[in-house]
């Protein structure tokens, strides 16, 4: 079972990068519970997490966004690896305020990044999913923590 | 408008700017303000800003800690080695206290945490340079 502050360290990680990069804040929709993962956007950037918790944490947005927040930070280059780079950036800063917050008990794996295809991971039987959508001006992404 | 540091009116120091990300490579080269200090190249791992140093010679760098094939603590113990005098500024999402202390220990100067506005980013050189 997730703790309401585990959760929190994961959604202010991602908040903080729009908060900061873009001068501009991200809310938080209504989160929910779903076995297995929700459907993709376009770029996702997922950290591994093992130790005191197993499992993924990842988010996933539109190339929509993105687009929009590369404008924001006076980014003049819009493609495939750029967009790729930037949800890497926004895991990294999640996967470093949880490595902040969780100290040793939580080992953290570097960022990967994924076009279009759903991270792949065991799932548990039963075991569900917290998504949080994340938006930000007429946009919407989501943060996915699958931790067991 | 660019900013003088420390007083050193004409001096130019050379800039480094070692990250995997080219948008955080181009963030920090764009956002810069100090007009002292003269980029002669960028680096995306440990390895490409060594390789980069022998050619240079810069005075300043601002290094990343997670990169592929050298990361930044082994980097900065590299650069340090060869150049006691280098300044080098960690900017990193690695928020703990322990990978602070480390880097600063291996010889970095100062540290500033990713995500940064403009502003943190030039106080932070400012620092760096007093």
């Amino acid at each position: 079972m997730l703790y309401e502050q585990e959760l929190k360290t994961f959604v202010d990680g991602t908040t903080n990068f729009f908060e900061v990069a873009a001068q501009q804040p991200a809310s938080i929709g209504s989160p929910y519970l779903m076995e297995g993962s929700p459907a993709v956007h376009e770029y996702t950037g997922v950290i591994n997490i093992s130790g005191k918790r197993e499992g993924v944490v990842y988010f996933t947005a539109p190339k929509a966004m993105l687009t929009v927040l590369l404008m924001k930070m006076q980014e003049n280059d819009f493609s495939h690896e750029t967009m790729r780079d930037l949800v890497g950036e926004v895991a990294n800063t999640i996967s470093g305020n949880a490595r902040r917050d969780f100290g040793r008990d939580f080992v953290i794996s570097v960022p990967s990044v994924l076009s279009g295809e759903k991270p792949e991971f065991p799932h548990k039987p039963g075991q569900r999913s917290f998504i949080i959508p994340i938006n930000w001006r007429s946009h919407s992404a989501k943060l996915v923590v699958s931790l067991t | 408008m660019s900013t003088p540091i420390n007083g050193n009116a004409r001096r130019s120091f050379k800039l480094m700017i070692v990250d995997d990300s080219n948008i955080m490579r181009r963030r920090i080269e764009r956002s810069q303000q100090f007009e002292e200090l003269q980029l002669v190249g960028s680096a995306a791992n440990g390895v490409e800003a060594l390789e980069l140093f022998k050619k240079t010679d810069p005075d300043v760098v601002t290094m990343d800690l997670t990169m592929p094939r050298m990361d930044g603590i082994e980097c900065i113990s590299q650069l340090v080695a060869l150049k006691p005098a280098i300044r080098i500024l960690v900017i990193s999402a690695l928020a703990d206290k322990a990978t602070a202390v480390e880097a600063m220990e291996k010889g970095a100067n100062g540290f500033l945490n990713k995500p940064f506005t403009d502003r943190q980013l030039n106080e932070a050189i400012a620092e760096l340079m007093r």
